[in-house]
């Protein structure tokens, strides 16, 4: 069945009615569309998936959907245009460009974390590009994407979109299978499965991964705005997002501080019981509950700790003067759980962070300009965020990706439309200027081979400073003296203007 | 510590089992050493030494495992090298700054950039065909980048392989750049270790294992393959500079060229128009006995010479021009065929040897669905003064890069992104295109600690007004007046 669905997605791609520029900004529109008109069907999906808040679900999912296909329908006619490029002295009369391409079909794996804006806003790339695109969304995330099934056919081009639900079976049915691009968002275990398959067909992958997102707090900064904003990123979703602060590194002398914050800060949010605030999520299903309260066993939390397995409820939860080699610190949590670490100062959490797998993301709370500075250059990481987390997330000219475990390529707004295509060297000559050529045909002499250096040479113009300076002097020169030229002339007509005038005045007289 | 490092030494080498060398650029690169500009520049100009002093040198060992004319040798091997050297030295500091992006009103007062960052240590493996210059232009846009980089040069083509394993140290940081030599055990063994990058330019059937491998350390790959390029030629042509270009491109390097025309699509008329013109260019450009000509090269092994025969052997094709070959001095002369069939020997695989298969299509569309049934190719050229047949190819194909009206050449422009699509690989580089390939673009966001109130907006406990005002501060505003 996925064969076929496949099958059909690459013949009508071949079809060639993706590629046109009004065919893309008209699918672009059905999307919008959906999404504008399922908002209350989509929440409630939300809900029964993983108890996500009315308000989580546009403040996390549809808002950043929307504006990202604004910004495509905006922008995609300069996107898809060619775009020049600089010359060589051979090819001075020709045109030369990159014209960006569709690939073919593309694979999009979605997550159940956030199961709509981590599937659509690839497929919205996907469809600026002009591809065709295979949409398997996540089975965790069981309502949102039969939901997703049932309304994509409804307001886009059913052949060209297909959407494939299904377990794990399902999707290694898919992965046999031929794309032009795989794009997964998801655990990095799974996505070597994916590279792997992938890799059979020479396939080209986008993998958004996650990791531990470290977190620090440097002592010197305002730790109640700090731990206001940390509190947010973390626990929203439940604690389950890729880019969440995964953990905190701050010196022993704030952590009591910072515990205080972080109990202000929950209580403001949530209420005295987190269980009963409509604004708090679940776990998505009792095997996570399973693994993020394992994670906890030994460690008796400062904060939180409570939970229910009946509505897999985990209450926020922070520990502090946790050991680095403990469980909690091994592999990303995925759940309410904050585990603080004590470092020594900024040196020692450096060191901490670069003894790890490079994370998604760095969060960096510090008022010290330099010292913040210092830190990212001595890191490395999917994205940085200073004084705050997860905002780089929100701003689609910024490039969204991974590196090392945490990922390969990156998306959001014209990210994703070049992440999705083909960017195609083109070079237009003519058949004009053959003598121009006959330097470089065989048989060859020494002459002939210096003329051939001479026009292959780049750069054609030199960026040199020197070149500028003496560049600058000569059109300064040269528009002096063409200034100069004009007062003579002029002064010469006038004299000759003055001469008639006079000699008409004398005629007069 | 990998205990199934494979190695094999060649004299002089270091004593350095793989996991040693990358261990010991591992620490180079985390220390730093790399990021400065300065650092850059000064390695790229030791390169550029390397490339002017040895010239003669790098002349003789072309010679021995191609025969590569001197002229070959010099516009594609050497002065690509030097070309890309110049072009990088110049915009590296351009390409270094940090790009700032445009902002939406929630981050309106914050400082939102992108970084380009070295990835770390990235392993380039060479092919033998354009020995030189293909495994050192990704070298340039690695040390550009600022990342250390294991040089595997291919084995096939020895004395460059002995060449590159004797300057690189002499001219390079030993601690950042390496040069390790092997054969195809050699390089498995080397591939079981971790590398931040892999830059591979070959063969597709190796290009699987190396993914393969990639995928077990989920490591980005970059692969720049081959395949059949295609040359179509239709509608209105000078006949004679279209034969000329033709065949400059396919024999240059006698046809082992992952750009080369593979083979030629025509109607029947112009293949009649073609062939004496293209009997005229070979006579004038090799004389009537090419295999004295100078300017031939000779095709790189026994091995592949062998294979071409066998190629040459089962096709069904006929013999209009060349055919001639010597096994002692792994000669073949320039060879074109005609009535070749597109389930032809010659159509199985990338042929990267001097046989010019021409197959008949009478009109473009039918060249253009034969062109459509075969993979896509690295490369894709047509031959025509009319523009409406150059736009409909065009429009209708897809290929790593493209060329009208000549060959190869658009490989030499160090802005145009070099590189395949589909089965021809991924990844692209050359200029730029390799700086942006061999780095990391980390997204920066520096917030200020004012504007907690507008922060507030998106805290639980959540209502409807605070979700409206959301909507409006975090949409785009492409044409914002205000701000």
């Amino acid at each position: 069945m996925e064969r076929q669905a496949v099958q059909r997605a690459r013949e009508a791609f071949l079809s060639g009615r993706a590629r046109a520029v009004e065919f893309r900004l008209q699918q672009l529109h059905g999307v919008k569309r959906m999404i504008t008109e399922n908002e209350t069907e989509i929440s409630t999906a939300l809900k029964q998936d993983i108890n996500r808040s009315q308000y989580d679900t546009p403040l996390l999912e549809l808002i950043g959907i929307e504006t990202e296909i604004k910004l495509a329908i905006g922008k995609l006619a300069e996107w898809a245009a060619p775009r020049s490029v600089e010359r060589n002295l051979l090819t001075i009369s020709d045109e030369v460009y990159v014209q960006p391409e569709p690939l073919g079909v593309v694979l999009i794996i979605g997550a159940w974390n956030y199961p709509w804006a981590l599937t659509l806003l690839p497929l919205v790339g996907a469809i600026a590009a002009g591809n065709a695109a295979v949409v398997k969304p996540s089975e965790l995330s069981e309502c949102s994407s039969l939901l997703l099934r049932a309304l994509l056919p409804r307001y886009l081009d059913k052949d060209l979109y297909p959407v494939i639900t299904g377990g794990v079976s399902e999707t290694q049915e898919l992965l046999r299978l031929r794309f032009d691009h795989v794009f997964f968002t998801g655990s990095g275990s799974v996505g070597k499965i994916v590279m792997e398959a992938a890799a059979r067909h020479l396939t080209p992958v986008t993998l958004e991964l996650g990791g531990k997102s470290p977190c620090y707090i440097d002592k010197n900064c305002d730790i109640r705005v700090a731990c206001r904003r940390i509190t947010w990123g973390k626990f929203v979703n439940c604690g389950q997002t890729c880019i969440a602060p995964d953990f905190i590194l701050c010196e022993p002398c704030i952590q009591g501080r910072v515990v205080e914050c972080l109990r202000l800060t929950l209580l403001e949010f949530y209420g005295a019981d987190p269980k009963c605030s409509p604004d708090y999520g679940r776990i998505i299903n009792t095997h996570h509950f399973n693994r993020v309260m394992g994670l906890m066993e030994g460690y008796t939390p400062v904060i939180g700790g409570q939970s229910d397995a009946s509505q897999r409820y985990i209450a926020p939860t922070v520990l502090k003067d946790v050991p680095p080699h403990s469980r909690l610190m091994q592999e990303e949590i995925f759940g309410p759980l904050l585990p603080i670490v004590a470092v020594s100062d900024m040196e020692d959490a450096i060191r901490f962070i670069n003894e790890r797998e490079k994370p998604l993301a760095l969060y960096i709370f510090c008022s010290d300009k330099k010292a913040a500075k210092k830190m990212i250059e001595e890191t490395s990481s999917g994205g940085v965020v200073v004084n705050d987390v997860m905002m780089h997330y929100t701003l689609s000219s910024l490039p969204f990706g991974g590196v090392g475990q945490s990922g390969m390529g990156r998306y959001h707004g014209k990210h994703t439309f070049d992440q999705l295509s083909h960017q195609r060297g083109c070079l237009i000559r003519s058949l004009g200027m053959e003598n121009v050529n006959l330097s470089r045909y065989p048989p060859q002499d020494r002459r002939r081979a210096r003329r051939v250096r001479m026009a292959l040479r780049a750069p054609l113009i030199d960026m040199s400073k020197r070149t500028f300076i003496w560049a600058v002097t000569a059109t300064v020169i040269g528009f002096g003296l063409f200034v100069a030229l004009m007062v003579i002339l002029l002064i010469a007509a006038g004299l000759n203007c003055t001469c008639w005038y006079w000699r008409g005045f004398y005629n007069y007289w | 510590m990998n205990v199934n490092d494979k190695r094999c030494f060649f004299p002089g080498e270091r004593m350095e089992t793989h996991s040693q060398i990358l261990d010991r650029l591992r620490s180079a690169f985390r220390s730093g050493i790399t990021v400065p500009e300065v650092f850059r520049q000064a390695q790229l100009k030791q390169l550029m030494s390397l490339m002017t002093e040895n010239e003669d040198q790098i002349l003789d060992a072309l010679k021995k495992d191609l025969s590569k004319p001197k002229f070959e040798s010099i516009i594609a091997e050497v002065d690509m090298v030097i070309n890309e050297l110049h072009f990088t030295i110049a915009n590296l500091n351009s390409w270094m700054q940090p790009e700032y992006v445009s902002k939406n009103l929630a981050t309106k007062l914050d400082d939102c950039f992108v970084r380009r960052e070295p990835l770390g240590v990235v392993l380039i493996i060479g092919p033998w065909n354009y020995p030189l210059q293909l495994l050192l232009s990704p070298l340039i846009a690695a040390i550009g980048a600022g990342n250390c980089a294991i040089l595997k040069p291919s084995e096939v083509s020895a004395a460059t392989d002995a060449l590159v394993a004797e300057l690189i140290p002499k001219y390079m940081s030993q601690d950042c750049y390496a040069v390790v030599r092997g054969a195809a055990e050699e390089t498995k063994a080397l591939l079981k270790n971790r590398f931040d990058h892999i830059f591979y330019t070959g063969s597709q059937a190796v290009a699987r294992h190396i993914l393969h491998a990639a995928a077990d350390h989920l490591t980005p790959v970059t692969l720049e393959l081959g395949g059949k390029c295609p040359c179509l030629i239709y509608g209105k042509v000078n006949i004679t500079y279209a034969a000329r270009r033709l065949a400059w491109s396919k024999f240059f390097n006698t046809g082992q060229s992952c750009v080369a025309p593979d083979f030629l699509v025509c109607s029947k008329a112009t293949r009649d128009a073609l062939l004496p013109a293209l009997r005229q260019t070979l006579e004038d450009f090799y004389s009537k006995e090419p295999e004295s000509s100078a300017d031939l090269p000779r095709i790189v092994s026994p091995r592949h010479w062998t294979r071409l025969m066998e190629l040459l052997k089962r096709s069904k094709g006929k013999v209009v021009m060349g055919g001639e070959s010597n096994e002692e001095n792994k000669y073949i002369a320039p060879t074109v065929l005609v009535d070749v069939a597109e389930d032809d020997a010659l159509m199985e695989e990338e042929i990267f040897g001097p046989f010019l298969p021409i197959l008949t299509a009478e009109t473009l569309e039918e060249a253009i669905a034969l062109i459509n049934r075969q993979e896509k190719p690295l490369a894709l050229y047509v031959f025509s003064e009319e523009s409406s047949v150059v736009n409909t190819v065009l429009e209708k194909s897809s290929s790593g890069g493209f060329c009208s009206n000549d060959g190869i050449i658009h490989m030499a422009l160090p802005t145009l992104p070099f590189g395949g699509v589909g089965a021809s690989g991924f990844g692209s580089y050359h200029g730029r295109w390799g700086f942006e390939t061999l780095s990391h673009q980390r997204a920066v966001m520096l917030r200020g600690w004012t504007l907690e109130r507008l922060n507030g907006l998106r805290y639980p406990p959540y209502t409807e007004d605070k979700l409206s005002w959301l909507r409006w501060t975090t949409s785009a505003k492409p044409s914002c007046s205000l701000m």
